[in-house]
């Protein structure tokens, strides 16, 4: 707690300045931008075309972590990040695990999600 | 004010910055199962229309850059904070307030738009997820409009005092953070919904 001088204002060691919030909203933007302009313009397809959006969405998630949200350094910094990184690991296996076994089941009944919906329309009688 | 007094805020104030840290954290896993039963369901349309033919992409982007700008001046808000400029403070959480109604209103008028041509949350399993993991999102906004406004009146009352200060730095943490969790749905349920892969 050495570091805060005594004439600093009493937000916390977490504050930013002018440069740090206009680069992370001009560096959003374009990112936002460049990620529509992907889908637009159909520069990428399929799996490629999703890896790249998310891609950009993860490059956007740290620039706005930076500078908008200083997850910052010292005792209280570490912590943060220490709580990030348990946040993603469950993220990830919520997320990647449901992808996972929900893949296989539709895998298991040999029907897409689709013929599925047909399968259900047709042969067991439920009205859409 | 005397030193050890100052250090004892601030240290207090670092301890609140963390545990909101920590319910953000959580928020985080509750909107990744939203966005895992979003990504599960996305192609069970039940025969009715996917994404690719329901979302408006430009309408969404411009959603996303208002929520984006309102990150933006809650920042400067925040900058304001810091220089002990109240009237300053005020104004940028003011227009903060306006473009977070903005968003609302156009998610509104979007779901609005989709229940009337028939495609509310009742037609298909990817409709239901879509309105659950949007509207989540759209019930934080409304909170953190509800707190903008409380904030606006208690700084208008009794400035920038201590408390109140502690108060708007766990508020911008939420809005920088609603912001980033739109992010992953302009991108998972709109961008990919339109490139329909």
């Amino acid at each position: 707690m050495n570091h805060r001088a005594k004439d600093t204002p009493i937000t916390g060691s977490d504050h930013g300045t002018l440069s740090s919030y206009s680069n992370g909203f001009l560096l959003s933007i374009i990112l936002t931008l460049e990620a529509y302009f992907f889908v637009r313009n159909d520069l990428l397809q399929g799996a490629q075309l999703v890896y790249a959006l998310l891609t950009l969405a993860c490059v956007q998630l740290f620039v706005q972590m930076m500078f908008f949200l200083h997850i910052g350094k010292g005792t209280p910094g570490r912590w943060k990040w220490a709580a990030f990184a348990m946040m993603l690991v469950v993220v990830f296996i919520l997320v990647v695990g449901s992808l996972w076994i929900m893949g296989h089941l539709n895998y298991h009944t040999d029907m897409s999600p689709s013929q599925t919906d047909t399968h259900i329309i047709q042969d067991e009688g439920f009205k859409r | 004010m005397s030193q050890p007094q100052t250090l004892h805020q601030a240290e207090d104030t670092d301890k609140s910055l963390l545990g909101f840290w920590i319910y953000l954290m959580t928020d985080c896993v509750l909107f990744a199962s939203l966005f895992a039963t979003f990504a599960v369901l996305r192609n069970n349309t039940f025969g009715g229309p996917g994404g690719d033919e329901l979302f408006s992409l430009d309408f969404a982007l411009v959603e996303t850059l208002i929520l984006l700008t309102s990150s933006f001046t809650c920042g400067l808000a925040m900058l304001a904070v810091h220089k002990k400029d109240k009237s300053k403070t005020m104004i940028w959480l003011a227009t903060t307030f306006l473009l977070g109604l903005v968003f609302v209103g156009m998610e509104f008028s979007e779901f609005r738009q989709l229940a009337i041509e028939g495609n509310s949350w009742r037609r298909s399993g990817f409709l239901s997820a879509f309105y659950t993991l949007v509207g989540t999102h759209g019930l934080h906004i409304i909170t953190g409009l509800i707190w903008i406004a409380v904030m606006l009146k208690r700084v208008m009352s009794s400035g920038l005092s201590t408390v109140n200060v502690k108060r708007l730095l766990l508020l911008s943490m939420f809005w920088h953070f609603l912001d980033i969790i739109w992010i992953f749905i302009f991108t998972i349920v709109y961008l990919l919904g339109a490139a329909s892969v």
